[in-house]
């Protein structure tokens, strides 16, 4: 800026003008570019996804020729692309899934107050309450595209591996690919109501703490005391109520038929967990006062 | 229009004791401003004297412990965001995303502002010289180029209140130069600006009303002018006889302080006790070699009010909506 340019007069910028309020949705969309613009983004998208090719990839060079475990479906590995998907979600949805979510639930908000730009954005036309509903929201969203990336690569990868095939239920009926295509989609969609407990649960110790590293560990850290909390004997009583059990919900929609109860259990279990958590981050977030910056 | 107390209801800001405390520490202490349209208001005070916890509250990101602040007659803590309407500005260093480009970062702005904000991207950008750079990353920035990119984030908002908080701070000689010329040029268009700063030569160029805080309280408020004139008109002077001239001085009625300085008399007189010391002097047979009227400069009085000296600041005359000014000395 020259001395000369800053002296021009300009008649443009003077005049007063009404603000109109945008919406969520512009709030949220931008908080979606936001997320999109950093690397780590990606880091979390990446371990989402390289874990089902590694998995394919070290059953190709073994020669798997099917093996029995704990599920049903370790035996069928090679006999359809489509248990990859399956297998990954019974693998992942107990740590790794919930991790990738606390990675950036924990930090949403955190991250901008120790950078100063809760702020910048506190200082527009926006209400605290439509920036806390767009930050959740994204925290969300990008748990669910991690979690289906998990799910895409999978089934691409064991498709590409094994072949599109019928698959076996828990019930030891056979579905056609098609429909266990959309099973696994469905699947995958049932275990979002605990995932995004775990985000709630994220957003408010982002919320809370100010600090995204303390509010990411710690959210890992919930999960992994009520997964220790859940194999103590003597609390078998409160297991079912237990987020992590919650976790394994979805596999109610591969029985035939479909068994909703554990999947209709999680949804009120993981509401309790989830509403309490975003009402105070909140009240917390609508609330406090930002110092930082 | 101005209140009975001699406060405009709707003015830019008024604050009403305005209190932050920290468990025991006392960050703002009962402080009062107005600001009135087309001021440039500074707003002075040293380092943890809680200007920044002033405008903070302002700006509804913290609340207060006691007291209201009104933005244009609108408190941010109850109605929110609509307080901030026609408001832009900045506390401590203007912040921004380092992972955007800067007309990424102003785009999500303007998203934010809403009512075409976005189409003066380009304008704002032309006004701050930074359309050049629009495609960097803010964290390449220099500190000098943040704080234009601060500026141009609040122009967005085509704001009728701007708060500059240090805005001046970390820039080169010719960026302050500049900085001050775009704050002029801004208050020229109407812009009322409400700026704080602890650079006494750049509120001295810049504002014609002042609020001065130390240890969080108010120790002085109103124009800069009256400032300087309550400081005492000085004088230095020197004559044929020093020794005998500061004899007389001292007993002369309406000369105040009399003192021998480094090579003149130093003393604080009304102009007309002035003509009278003359008169008594030549009659004493004294002749005056020079007598230099010295008025009080912005940082004398910024010390002897933020240094324990406010006592000595005479009390306000009334300003013309009868609001007395000084409001407090400690």
């Amino acid at each position: 800026m020259s001395a000369a340019t800053a002296a021009q007069p300009s008649a443009r910028i003077a005049s007063a003008a009404r603000v109109r309020r945008p919406a969520v949705r512009t709030i949220y969309r931008w908080e979606l570019r936001k997320l999109v613009s950093q690397k780590r983004t990606y880091m979390g998208f990446a371990l989402g996804g390289i874990l089902p090719l590694a998995f394919v990839i070290v059953q190709l060079l073994r020669n798997h020729q099917g093996h029995r475990g704990d599920s049903i479906f370790f035996s069928e590995i090679t006999q359809s692309g489509l248990v990859t998907p399956v297998l990954m979600l019974i693998f992942l949805s107990a740590f790794m899934i919930p991790v990738i979510a606390a990675l950036v639930a924990g930090d949403i908000v955190a991250n901008e107050d120790g950078n100063g730009t809760l702020k910048t954005i506190l200082t527009r036309s926006v209400d605290r309450g439509q920036v806390f509903a767009a930050k959740t929201l994204a925290a969300m969203t990008y748990a669910a595209i991690a979690l289906y990336i998990s799910a895409a690569v999978g089934t691409i990868a064991g498709v590409a591996a094994w072949g599109f095939h019928s698959i076996v239920t828990l019930s030891g009926s056979r579905v056609s690919a098609s429909e266990a295509l959309l099973l696994i989609a469905a699947g995958n969609a049932c275990y979002l109501i605990p995932l995004f407990a775990v985000v709630s649960i994220g957003v408010l110790l982002s919320t809370a703490t100010r600090n995204s590293a303390a509010a990411v560990v710690a959210t890992i850290g919930i999960v992994i005391l009520v997964y220790i909390l859940a194999q103590i004997p003597g609390l078998e009583g409160l297991r079912p109520y237990m987020l992590t059990e919650q976790f394994q919900a979805w596999q109610g929609l591969l029985r035939t038929p479909t068994d909703w109860t554990p999947i209709l259990h999680s949804a009120w279990v993981c509401a309790l967990y989830a509403a309490p958590a975003l009402f105070a981050a909140y009240l917390v977030f609508l609330r406090r006062d930002v110092a930082g910056g | 229009m101005a209140s009975s107390n001699g406060s405009d209801p709707a003015a830019p800001v008024r604050a009403r004791g305005l209190v932050k405390r920290y468990g025991e520490l006392v960050a703002v202490d009962h402080v009062d401003l107005n600001v009135r349209a087309g001021d440039v208001y500074g707003f002075l005070g040293p380092n943890g004297a809680g200007k920044t916890t002033t405008l903070r509250m302002a700006l509804g990101l913290i609340t207060p412990s006691e007291g209201t602040v009104e933005l244009f007659g609108r408190d941010p803590l109850r109605v929110g965001a609509d307080a901030l309407e026609g408001v832009a500005g900045f506390v401590e260093a203007p912040r921004f995303y380092p992972y955007l480009s800067a007309g990424k970062n102003l785009e999500l702005l303007a998203a934010l502002d809403g009512s075409g904000a976005r189409t003066r991207i380009g304008e704002v950008l032309d006004t701050v010289e930074l359309t050049d750079r629009v495609g960097d990353r803010v964290g390449g920035y220099s500190h000098g180029m943040r704080q234009r990119l601060g500026i141009a984030a609040a122009l967005l908002r085509r704001p009728r209140l701007l708060i500059l908080d240090e805005p001046a701070t970390g820039l080169d000689p010719a960026g302050m130069r500049d900085m001050r010329l775009l704050i002029r040029r801004l208050a020229e268009e109407g812009i009322t600006v409400l700026l704080s700063s602890h650079q006494l030569p750049e509120v001295q160029e810049l504002c014609d009303r002042v609020a001065i805080v130390s240890h969080g309280r108010v120790v002085y408020e109103g124009a800069l002018s009256d400032l300087r004139r309550q400081g005492g008109a000085g004088y230095r002077m020197h004559t044929t006889d020093d020794a005998a001239a500061l004899e007389l001085a001292g007993r002369q009625a309406g000369v105040a302080h009399a003192h021998q300085g480094e090579h003149a008399i130093a003393f604080q007189a009304e102009e007309p006790d002035v003509g009278e010391l003359t008169l008594a002097l030549a009659a004493a047979g004294i002749g005056i070699l020079s007598l230099t009227p010295e008025l009080a400069t912005l940082e004398d009085l910024f010390f002897r009010l933020t240094e324990g000296q406010a006592d000595e600041v005479l009390d306000a005359p009334a300003s013309e909506d009868g609001h007395s000014e000084l409001v407090r000395a400690r």
